[in-house]
């Protein structure tokens, strides 16, 4: 079931709009839970391809958005920079605090990821420019070689779901590949991957610049999405919350990533709509999972 | 037996000195030997005595406080690990360790990857990579456990797991071997399996072999390097170490063999 | 900057400090013995200053408001433990970090559904109101020399206990060592116990100390959390020594950098260039020190656990 769920569940966000989810509600909500997904499928795979615990994932979504924003600001809206602008700017922030980050492992790795994160919130934060603590509001969604073909929400829609399913298989081949074996191991028995002559350390900056360029991309599409990027949507909160998508769909796994983060956007909003006070059925909910779930939802484990 | 290594003039690796102490304990202190290429050289010594933590130093999993080692002529003390394993000096741990989640031949090829092309390759699935799976496959052959390639490393019995690991240090194409009680745990079958594993890897690698199987060892070494507290007790052919009156009074006791 | 402000800075860098110690100690403690790794750490500075507050407001005086605090925050503290955080202990850190992520959800909301979202007050006791003059022409607040008092006080007390009494042996020992610890017989879950409910209190502490300075307000434990964390990877995990050199060091730079900075880039830039960027650049100081250290030291200052 696990093996198909995700392949059915990109298929029906596929057809929803044909399927009479076609509100500027359901549009808001479907890319809200694409973004979050290719964002956590990004975390999936440093948590269960590398084995690295980061608890600073929203940065990487933090500065992909604010390259959106800062570039918007100097008028350059054109995708075809801005996006490999993004992209460049999160991967080069991961290569950057990762470099320093990797040296460590468990515990402290999950601590540095956080205080680098924060230093992201806190810089985001202090640009005044930029809108500071309120956050930028977008002139306008990034055009396509001049055309304005993301203002259309159906268009739109498809790009987020068509970037996700690339995503998805592009880390999937990345982790099968030389490169991703070789991770893999580092994970599994780093004292074996020495032994077969392979440093880890290089192993897994790459896979954190390329969480993190990945993580960018998600970024550009969060400001897309809302047309607004602020220091609030990129808070360590989300980070956390990014971390309990991958766990519940079980770590270890690229689609459980995607299924986590779907299951989480549909049961934030059910639960908002009961009550304002709705983190405190959440967050009972959370432990719950994480005390009685070892293994996701999916309830297997993998390597 | 005959001391073989006599043949060959310069050693390929050789412990100067090597000192490590834990707090106030000295556990390798002041140890020097040599190795050449197609001999077998064995370390026993009473549990405790240093042997894990002196193959330890020389693999570069753990520093020494002082002393060197050269292999091929060159210092390499200050090369980390991996950096070791790439200049030919592979080992096998003492507590299994391979990959559980991969198959035995995904656990071969990867050691042998390291020899053939780069891995940084991001798209070409590896498991298609023929040139790994052939080098996976001659190392799992020449351990004998070609017909288990398919099989999760973690379902292999335990024989089976220490002969991976075995095929694991020939698949990085070494030229010495650092073997930690390859023997250990394995039955009686499959004890005999191995000895004659390395029997025939003899004469290809230079193989530094900790054991506690007396007779193994005995069966197997062209010398053998006794040590007790850290020290080396006594280097000799088998036949003089048995006849060493200090190693018999230290160590062999009763013809009592130790485990 | 004149010289008056900038001592002013370094003693409210001081404070800071001070405050933060008293937060790390307790993560750093239960880090080096459990290597339990507890967001919720934060939310206990939160409980500390929202019971002062509240207390102080039913009783109308701090004094008794404090030690009912302290109380408070030692009994939710060892209610968490019991509820949640003792089924973590044989789990791996992702589990640890996302079960005690979940608590702090809940308890950043839960103060929000008892007590609004409104920031709260916490008046200055009558006692330590006012200021003194520490040089002339320069007043400074008496209850923040209060603070760094109590705070260097209890750093002090704490060193005592750790370096010179039989539990504070078994602390070090357990941070050094935990499996040898419970070989040698002692119940480590009680001695546990204890380090997590002095941490607690700790906590609670820094909390009624910081309200009548800082305001009282849902998630305001979630910042000192981080800046705690950064204390300890600085002074190296389960030492308490590195922890209260590490405080210190991140309150001052801290907030000598945010004075400091805007004024250093006025030096090559103009004025409003200069404030925006002397205050990012700010902002991030603490956390370049954090990787500068580390990058020199991944273990820290003062690397606790051997190997
Ligand atoms: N990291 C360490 N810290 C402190 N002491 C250590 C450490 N590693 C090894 N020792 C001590 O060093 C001594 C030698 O250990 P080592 O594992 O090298 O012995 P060995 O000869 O391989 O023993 P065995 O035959 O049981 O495998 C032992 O007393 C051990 O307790
Ligand atoms: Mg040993």
């Amino acid at each position: 079931m696990m093996r198909w769920s995700p392949a059915l569940l990109l298929a029906l966000l596929a057809a929803a709009p044909w399927l009479g989810f076609s509100g500027s509600y359901e549009f808001t909500l479907m890319a809200r839970a694409m973004v979050l997904a290719l964002a956590a499928l990004s975390l999936g795979f440093l948590v269960g391809g590398a084995g690295l615990v980061s608890l600073g994932h929203a940065a990487m979504l933090g500065v992909g958005g604010y390259a959106v924003a800062i570039l918007d600001a100097h008028g350059v809206t054109e995708a075809l920079l801005v996006l490999p602008a993004a992209v460049a700017a999160a991967a080069l922030f991961a290569l950057l605090t990762g470099a320093i980050a990797i040296r460590t492992s468990g515990v402290h790795f999950i601590m540095i990821t956080l205080a680098f994160g924060q230093m992201a919130f806190f810089t985001a934060s202090s640009l005044a420019a930029y809108g500071g603590d309120d956050g930028y509001t977008l002139y306008a969604r990034t055009e396509i070689a001049g055309h304005r073909l993301l203002e259309n929400r159906l268009a739109f829609h498809y790009l987020c779901l068509a970037l996700l399913a690339g995503a998805w298989l592009l880390l999937r081949a990345i982790l099968a590949s030389r490169f991703g074996r070789v991770l893999r191991a580092t994970r599994e028995n780093a004292q074996r991957a020495e032994a077969m002559g392979f440093a880890p350390y290089a192993y897994r900056l790459a896979a954190y610049a390329i969480a993190g360029a990945v993580a960018g991309l998600a970024g550009f599409l969060m400001a897309n999405a809302t047309e607004f990027v602020a220091p609030s949507a990129i808070a360590w909160q989300r980070s956390g919350e990014l971390l309990f998508m991958v766990i519940l769909g079980g770590v270890g796994s690229l689609p459980g990533a995607i299924l986590g983060a779907a299951a989480f956007v549909v049961a934030e909003e059910q639960l908002a709509t009961l009550t304002e006070h709705w983190r405190l059925i959440f967050g009972p909910l959370l432990i719950l999972a994480v005390i009685f779930l070892p293994h996701g939802l999916a309830g297997r484990h993998r390597g | 037996m005959a001391w073989r290594g006599a043949i060959v003039a310069e050693p390929l690796l050789i412990l100067d000195g090597l000192r490590k102490h834990y707090g106030g304990l000295a556990v390798t202190d002041g140890v020097s030997l040599d190795l050449r290429m197609g001999e077998i050289h064995a370390i026993i010594g009473p549990n405790g005595a240093g042997k894990t933590t002196l193959i330890h130093q020389v693999s570069g999993t753990v520093a020494p406080d002082a002393g060197r080692v050269i292999f091929g002529g060159r210092d390499i003390t200050r090369l980390s690990f991996p950096a070791r394993v790439r200049a030919g000096l592979a080992r096998s741990f003492q507590i299994t360790s391979i990959l559980s989640g991969f198959s035995a031949l995904e656990n071969a090829a990867l050691a042998a990857q390291r020899r053939h092309g780069s891995s940084f390759r991001f798209f070409r699935a590896a498991a298609r990579d023929a040139t790994l799976n052939t080098a996976g496959m001659a190392a799992l052959e020449a351990v004998g456990l070609a017909e288990r390639a398919t099989m999760q490393a973690g379902a292999l019995s335990h024989g089976e797991k220490r002969q991976l690991e075995l095929a694991l240090a020939l698949a990085t194409e070494p030229r010495a071997l650092l073997l930690d009680e390859p023997l250990a745990g394995a039955g009686q079958e499959e004890t005999a399996r191995l000895i004659a594993i390395l029997r025939a890897l003899r004469d290809r690698y230079a193989i530094l072999l900790v054991e506690h199987d007396m007779d193994a060892v005995f069966a197997l070494a062209d010398r053998v390097t006794v040590l007790e507290q850290g020290r080396v007790l006594a280097t000799g052919t088998p036949a003089a170490i048995r006849a060493d009156a200090a190693v018999r009074a230290a160590y062999l006791g009763e013809e009592e063999i130790p485990c | 900057m004149s010289g008056t402000l900038l001592l002013v800075q370094a003693l409210n860098g001081l404070q800071l400090g001070v405050l933060l110690f008293l937060v790390a100690a307790g993560l750093t403690l239960v880090f080096g013995v459990m290597d339990f790794i507890n967001l919720a750490h934060g939310v206990q500075y939160m409980l500390g200053a929202y019971l002062g507050a509240h207390f102080a407001a039913i009783m109308g005086s701090f004094w008794l408001a404090l030690p009912l605090a302290l109380l408070g925050s030692l009994a939710i503290g060892l209610l968490l433990e019991v509820l949640v955080f003792r089924h973590l202990y044989a789990r791996d850190h992702l589990a640890q970090v996302l079960a005690t992520f979940g608590v702090i959800l809940v308890l950043n909301q839960g103060v929000k559904a008892v007590w609004g979202t409104a920031p709260r007050e916490l008046p200055v006791p009558a006692l330590l109101d006012g200021g003194i003059t520490i040089m002339p022409g320069l007043q400074y607040p008496v209850f923040r020399i209060a603070i760094i008092a109590a705070g260097l006080a209890t750093a002090g007390l704490l060193w005592l206990v750790v370096e010179r009494t039989k539990v504070g042996m078994l602390i070090r020992a357990g941070a050094t060592n935990p499996r040898m610890v419970a070989a040698l017989g002692v119940d480590v879950r009680r001695l546990f116990t204890l380090v997590f409910a002095t941490g607690a209190m700790l906590a609670g502490f820094a909390g009624v100390m910081a309200a009548p300075i800082f305001s009282v307000e849902p998630g305001m434990g979630d910042t000192v959390l981080i800046l705690a964390f950064v204390v300890i990877v600085i002074g190296g995990i389960g030492s308490i020594r590195g922890a209260f050199i590490a405080a210190l060091l991140v309150g001052l730079i801290d907030t000598l950098g945010r004075s400091l900075m805007p004024d250093l880039m006025r030096l090559i830039l103009d004025a409003s260039s200069a404030r925006q960027a002397g205050a990012a650049i700010a902002s991030m100081l603490v956390y370049v020190a954090m990787a500068a250290v580390l990058a020199f030291r991944p273990a820290g200052l003062f690397p606790v656990r051997g190997g």
